[in-house]
């Protein structure tokens, strides 16, 4: 008889769901139904099902094919690649657990490689500003429960974290929140009417690439300064009016995503946002936060934070000590430069996601891919090592994107012989060792 | 008379299609038909002369990519273009990152030209070709 498994966390965005109901047949192989998660959640665990997964190991001939290869024979070619390669990209991690990134990160103070997840083209501004000037910040659980004043500026929640305005920000229910939706006032600031837009009490439209100089604006309005008649294509009079909204407010939020840490600007856009949240709290409760991408990104920046100092982009290649400087260790700079000798993706496909040019550095290296599914990096990879999906066929843990670890759980088995993340570096860490014993590959 | 070629300020975001597609397998004809699209403003489409779900070359500094112009759902301004992230979306995102790790994933120049009759290349595709996999 199918059975179902209650409060499944969702491995897809950084808003880490944790009330989904999956119905799994009785030999506990395969997902029947997905209840409670958004359309992509769900397209997650029904992924799992479908036929044509890659079950083994493959390699790719010189004739552009691919031929199947065993596990073992994989853990040696990527160790050599490892051991030989004298600075490696290892870059991903935002869709594995922490205990598989720590293993990873063993192997890279080895081998001297560089350590980088996927906040490197997300995030990382955000990381630098945060470096800079720190984050007023709180947890999801404190916006449901408190918030009556929502900025969602530059993202588009909507899209990329479906369930995030119905769990947390828009329309629960609190414990100061009681009116829910009704009780709090919504802004969105984008250059385009996004659907999060749509939800909104207030949509202010920004020129593209103008977010640096509106926050700016709205930091001089909540001082009373004088303004120009527009910014960013934004009337002066409409800036008084929402500054002056924002210090009555009770307790006030800004979300902030892509539409800042991807335009001109870049960390600035956050420093400036995180100063705004700063003069507010002169005048009520504000906070700040981040709309982490992955799943697990947030914790791929918090192994690397403690182990190393640095949230991303962690250069272990001088072995006695970690270096991080955004420009130079970050990943598309590297590929930009061919700096690197190899590359080791897991958990990510940069090969859809990064920049054309970094990606034709990237195909020109030896590089090994680990991903349960076949993508676009696979496919320009010298070897791909499928694994069980963490969140679906295995557990581990997780931060969601207001820095809060989650456990996620096993739903069903991998298929018959494939390894989990842990395994598979686990085993890739011990052949290093081999190698290393001996004196190199 | 319409213009045979129009710049555009281009953005490349998330949109709920793309996620979805992304989940179903690069490979999936939903991830296609959810990244390989150019969401464009009605009188941008004007100026170019184009209809709606035509095919158009895109190109930046770094190259030109083939997409489907599609009207917006999510409303742009005029002058404004959107790409949701992909393989097709970074044939034209400069590499370039003004030393902080970032592309320019929103806010570069683009060309748009009708290019009706080209071919839309799949995602695996795409990559392969700009990194010479592909043999002919």
């Amino acid at each position: 008889m199918p059975k179902e498994v209650t409060d499944v966390i969702c491995p897809f965005c950084g808003t880490l769901c944790d009330d989904l109901i999956i119905t799994v047949s009785d030999d506990n192989k395969t997902i029947l139904g997905v209840k409670n998660a958004c359309a992509i959640g769900a397209e997650k665990f029904n992924h799992q099902r479908l036929p044509g997964r890659v079950k083994r190991p493959r390699m790719r001939q010189a004739d552009g094919t691919y031929k199947e290869i065993t596990y073992d024979e994989a853990i040696d070619w990527t160790a050599k690649m490892l051991v030989k390669s004298r600075k490696t990209l290892m870059y991903g991690w935002a869709s594995t657990s922490c205990q598989a990134m720590s293993i990873g990160h063993e192997i890279a103070e080895k081998v001297g490689g560089i350590v980088d997840n996927c906040a490197t083209v997300c995030h990382g501004s955000s990381l630098i500003a945060i470096e800079d000037v720190g984050v007023p910040s709180c947890t999801l659980g404190e916006i449901k429960n408190r918030a009556d004043c929502v900025i969602f500026w530059g993202c588009n929640p909507a899209h990329a974290h479906p369930r995030h305005m119905s769990r947390y920000s828009i329309f629960p229910r609190g414990f100061f929140t009681v009116k829910g939706h009704k009780g709090r006032k919504i802004y969105a600031v984008d250059c385009r009417y996004t659907d999060t837009a749509k939800c909104a009490d207030e949509f202010i439209q920004v020129q593209q690439g103008f977010d640096y100089e509106l926050l700016n604006a709205f930091r001089t309005a909540v001082r009373g300064d004088a303004l120009p008649d527009t910014v960013g294509g934004v009337p002066k009079e409409k800036i008084y009016e929402i500054a002056e909204a924002f210090k009555t407010a009770r307790f006030g939020i800004i979300f902030f995503g892509m539409g800042l840490t991807h335009t001109m600007g870049r960390n600035h856009n956050i420093d400036i946002a995180i100063n705004l949240t700063r003069d507010m709290n002169e005048y009520t409760k504000f906070a700040i936060m981040a709309m982490r991408g992955h799943w697990n990104v947030t914790g791929s920046g918090q192994v690397l934070g403690w182990q190393y100092g640095f949230p991303y982009a962690v250069d272990l290649s001088r072995r006695d000590q970690a270096r991080h400087q955004t420009g130079e260790t970050t990943s598309v700079d590297l590929l930009n430069r061919s700096e690197v000798e190899a590359c080791f993706y897991i958990a990510t496909d940069p090969g859809a996601h990064f920049p054309v040019d970094a990606m034709i550095s990237s195909s020109r290296k030896p590089t090994v891919t680990i991903d349960p599914h076949i993508n676009c990096t696979t496919e320009i990879s010298d070897i791909h090592i499928p694994v069980a999906m963490v969140g679906v066929e295995t557990g581990g843990c997780a931060y969601r994107m207001d820095n809060v670890p989650i456990e996620t759980r096993k739903v069903v088995e991998p298929p018959e012989g494939m390894l989990t993340d842990e395994e598979l570096l686990t085993k890739i860490n011990k052949r290093v060792d081999e190698l290393m014993a001996k004196g190199g590959a | 008379m319409a213009e045979k070629k129009i710049t555009l300020n281009m953005i490349t975001c998330r949109t709920i299609q793309q996620g979805v597609g992304m989940e179903a397998g690069k490979t999936s004809q939903k991830y296609f038909d959810a990244c390989t699209v150019m969401h464009m403003h009605p009188d941008d489409m004007k100026r170019l002369g184009l209809w709606k779900n035509t095919n158009v070359r895109v190109t930046s500094s770094v190259g030109s990519v083939i997409v489907k112009a599609v009207e917006t759902r999510e409303d742009l301004v005029p002058g404004l273009a959107h790409i949701p992230m992909g393989p097709w979306a970074n044939r034209i995102v400069p590499a370039y990152t003004f030393s902080t790790g970032e592309p320019c994933f929103k806010g570069f120049p683009v060309d748009v030209e009708i290019a009706a009759n080209e071919r839309i290349m799949g995602a695996v595709e795409v990559l392969q070709d700009a990194c010479g996999l592909i043999r002919k």
